[in-house]
């Protein structure tokens, strides 16, 4: 008998504040009114998807020392909008990306605790770390982590609101009204940790809650990222969706998992996917065209050189050839708040391949920077798009997709009625959600609270971190 | 603002946990396995939209609740555990239409710049009926979940150094209202302008850096949040001496104080409307509401007899900074017009049982009030500020 066939994850990211989103389009919506995250939330959930999910940015973009104005800017608060979509959804995940160098262990447990309680049990948490000073402007820490310690406190800030999460087991509230017995244990929720980057004590005053923790996300791309994913998080929030790039990303963190004694399937990769859909493949792949020239203007593509050669390059004709210039090697002050410029790590030798592959195709900058920039990664009929998505999961290049539509907050709605009957019908993706949780849809174990489990062996023991309480 | 009896009253709720009272979880109507579930929080919202309230405040902190004024007690008898406010205020949101939301927020530990946003959000969510309760807490115990820096144990009420610490701490609050404020005016109203012809979502010249520095801490914006429904959510705060009379009276749209008696409630507004005008702001409105809490019932004598039942659960006499009140729905009736008469401009009940004594509320002195012609026949306003006579206030950004 041959393999059996691996189900598909699919998540719903809400599109923001980069050029994937064509706010021009007349069918574009608001971006920040509840009625847009209520109807996306409502679609996903109709389309009986793992999660939603939601990307965040602490401080407005820049370039060139100026508020970038040519995206969509603006987003609502993550833990208020998700508590607020609890409301209108009932099974669908609730996914959020809280960052760790500008919030505090308690607080942020205390806020994924009442998420988790307020959903029943549908909490995610997307553990990011910023990277820049420039977001700490707007935090009482202000711009004080040096970058090479941001994963030592966020591991730490995670393995601590685990041990706060811990700190209850769930079965101290008896709340007996006849003998008066509201808790029966006098010290639920007492905690200590003392470790370099928190030291702290005290009482956590959240009990547990339906799913124990949050599940854990990570999106960081780094090698520290990548073993911060291994040795702690349920899922990878990824950028490689493509079929070599994706199955050589999973292949690399999959195989990271074996030294913190943990297996393959503890830990699933859910690249973020864009896709385009037509009555046919041709017809898709003119929309496709159209979209990324939507999404690309000629001012967008200068400012996306800019990324790369940190310099004003507004004098240049975005119709015209690439800038002969070098880039600045310096410290990138041109654009901020952005994480595209990282991914350019040697902007000299990014710059001289575009001018050559300009050069060779005779593309001007505006094409160069839609030729090169993101494709999307599903272009077809419904039939082609369900074909294609199922052929990468089989293929190990990822477990599912956190699919991003160009459009707010519509974008899914075909994707939903068109291209999840044929994943159904093939019998890889859930016709009904089989549990209530979004660990139940995401195959995952509901995690025991280590504290007490005097004996056993914990069965997660991610957090390798993790002191235990007194 | 000036008020007379005839002026309508306004009314506000204070929920917290099953109750006000320490044993009333114990009464038959409390759900005391359900205070961590949202349904529990969306029917007590639901009550009191019902009744046409103005608002419920949402209490919170970053500990546990406590019989003792600074240290956790080991007490097993009474409820401990409470969920995020702002997120409780946000699950409920959907589900309501016209009653506004206050959840505690707590100035002391938390970012305001992650708080400003929040409530901004709560707005959008509720489509302009969010504020906010701010509190500080002098707790060493609570600033030890932080470890960011302790806060000396305060050891005497009336020691000079008790003062400064209290000082402090509302002096950080105010800073903490001011940039909150400062970042929900960071976009003008018309920041986003979609111009397709010249390819800008925003118009850059209508955000705003706030540029804040203070003593404890400096945010430099604007909010990642734009200006919400309300343009500035409703400020509130609970104040029972000079200090936070002053952050109520320079910062908020509606103080909380405790007067026990007609006299004292006339010397508190007395003592607030001073210290507006000290700051300024003497022309704008601001209420000033009291807090009492309440058992009620029909037949007083059962009120007064509940009252007893529960502080005999209790094991002890109820006491609180507020008034407490058990009696029937007309006789409060007849104190809040009577205190209404010195100057203040509406109320925030704690319902001592919230499974009882909030529908005695909502079912009992609001239709009494009615019937005075003092309290409201139906929502009058979509907006928290509306409900409340509050205009919406121009962007202090905004070029004129
Ligand atoms: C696909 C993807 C999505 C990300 N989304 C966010 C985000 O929404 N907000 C954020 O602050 N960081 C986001 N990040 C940044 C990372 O989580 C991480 O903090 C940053 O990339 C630095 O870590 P690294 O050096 O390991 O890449 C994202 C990264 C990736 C790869």
């Amino acid at each position: 008998m041959s393999k059996p066939q691996k189900q598909i994850h699919l998540a719903a990211h809400f599109p923001g504040v980069n050029n994937t989103t064509v706010w021009s389009d007349p069918r574009a919506g608001s971006h920040i009114e509840f009625s847009s995250f209520a109807h996306f939330a409502r679609t996903a959930e109709r389309a009986k998807f793992d999660f939603l999910f939601l990307a965040e940015g602490l401080r407005l973009r820049e370039q060139g020392g100026k508020i970038y104005d040519l995206d969509v800017v603006g987003r609502p608060d993550t833990f208020t909008i998700l508590a607020a979509l609890a409301a209108v959804t009932e099974r669908l995940g609730l996914t959020g990306t809280i960052n760790s160098t500008f919030n505090e262990p308690y607080e942020v447990a205390r806020q994924f605790a009442s998420l988790d309680h307020l959903s029943d049990g549908r909490s995610a948490w997307n553990v990011v770390t910023s990277w820049d000073a420039f977001t700490g402007e707007n935090f009482r820490r202000g711009g004080y982590l040096p970058q090479d310690e941001r994963y030592a406190r966020a591991k730490e800030f995670l393995a601590t609101t685990g041990e706060l999460f811990d700190s209850w087991q769930g079965d101290e509230i008896v709340a007996d009204q006849s003998t008066g017995t509201f808790l029966q244990d006098a010290k639920a929720g007492a905690f200590v940790h003392e470790g370099r980057q928190f030291d702290i004590q005290g009482r956590f005053n959240v009990p547990r809650s339906p799913q124990g923790r949050p599940v854990i996300f990570q999106a960081g791309d780094s090698d520290e990222g990548r073993e911060f994913a291994a040795s702690s998080a349920d899922a990878i929030f990824s950028r490689y969706a493509a079929l070599d790039a994706g199955q050589a990303f999973y292949t690399d963190v999959k195989s990271r998992l074996a030294k913190y004694g943990r297996r393959a399937d503890q830990l699933l990769i859910l690249p973020a996917a864009s896709f385009v859909l037509g009555d046919t493949d041709a017809e898709a792949e003119e929309i496709a065209k159209d979209v990324r020239r939507q999404q690309v203007s000629g001012a967008t593509a200068l400012k996306h050189l800019e990324f790369v050669w940190n310099r004003d390059l507004s004098g240049y004709d975005p119709e015209g050839p690439l800038p002969d210039i070098d880039p600045d090697l310096g410290e990138n002050h041109i654009a901020r708040g952005r994480a595209q410029v990282r991914m350019y790590r040697d902007p000299l030798a990014t710059a001289r391949e575009w001018r050559e592959l300009a050069q060779a195709n005779n593309w001007s900058i505006r094409d160069l920077v839609i030729e090169t920039g993101n494709r999307q990664n599903f272009v077809g009929s419904p039939a082609t798009v369900a074909r294609t998505i199922n052929e990468y999961v089989q293929a190990d290049a990822a477990d599912g997709f956190i699919l991003v539509p160009h459009i707010t907050p519509s974008g899914l709605d075909a994707f939903a009625d068109q291209v999840v009957p044929l994943l159904q019908e093939q019998g890889v993706f859930r016709t009904e959600y089989e549990g209530t949780t979004l660990r139940d849809h995401l195959g995952l174990a509901l995690p025991h609270s280590r504290l007490r489990s005097s004996g056993g062996t914990p069965i997660d023991e991610a957090a390798g971190t993790a002191r235990a309480a007194s | 603002m000036s008020s007379t009896s005839s002026s309508p009253l306004h009314l506000a709720v204070a929920l917290d946990g099953t109750g006000w009272h320490p044993a009333s979880w114990r009464e038959p109507v409390a759900r005391p396995r359900e205070l961590f579930t949202a349904g529990y929080w969306a029917d007590l919202v639901a009550e009191a939209e019902r009744g046409l309230l103005d608002f419920v405040t949402i209490e919170d902190g970053l500990g546990p609740q406590s019989s003792h004024f600074l240290d956790p007690d080991d007490r097993t008898d009474q409820v401990r555990g409470r969920l995020d406010a702002v997120l409780v205020a946000s699950r409920v949101a959907p589900l309501t239409s016209h009653i506004g939301l206050v959840p505690t927020v707590v100035a002391t530990h938390t970012e305001p710049f992650h708080l400003s946003k929040a409530i901004a959000t709560l707005d959008y969510v509720s489509t302009g009926r969010a504020g906010l309760r701010v509190q500080i807490t002098a707790r060493p115990t609570e600033a030890a979940h932080f470890g960011r820096r302790t806060i000396p144990r305060i050891e005497a009420y009336d020691a000079p150094a008790t003062q400064d610490l209290v000082t402090e701490l509302f002096d950080e609050a105010a800073d903490y209202v001011e940039v909150v404020r400062r970042l929900w005016d960071s976009w003008e109203d018309d920041a986003e302008i979609r111009d397709v012809t010249t390819g800008r979502f925003v118009d850059r010249d209508k955000l705003h850096y706030i540029d804040f520095e203070g003593r404890h801490f400096s945010v430099k914006g604007p909010s990642i949040t734009p200006r919400p429904p309300q343009g500035q959510p409703l400020v509130t705060a609970l104040a029972h001496d000079t200090v936070p009379y002053r952050l109520v009276a320079r910062a908020t749209d509606v103080g909380y104080v405790t007067p026990h008696d007609t006299g004292q409630a006339r010397a508190i507004v007395a003592e607030i409307r001073a210290e507006q005008e000290r700051a300024g702001r003497a022309a704008e409105p601001l209420h000033v509401f009291a807090d009492l809490v309440v058992f009620l019932d029909d037949d007083p004598a059962e009120a007064a007899a509940r009252r007893d039942r529960l502080d005999a659960l209790a094991g002890e006499e109820y006491r609180s900074d507020a008034r407490v009140f058990a009696g029937s729905p007309a006789q409060l009736a007849d104190l809040l017009q009577d205190f209404q008469a010195s100057g203040l401009t509406g109320f925030r009940l704690r319902p001592a049982v919230a499974g009882h004594d909030l529908p005695a509320v909502t079912r009992g002195l609001v239709p009494e009030l009615q019937r005075r012609g003092a309290f409201r026949r139906a929502y009058e306003a979509d907006t928290l500020r509306g409900l409340l006579g509050l205009s919406r206030p121009a962007n202090r950004y905004a070029a004129v």
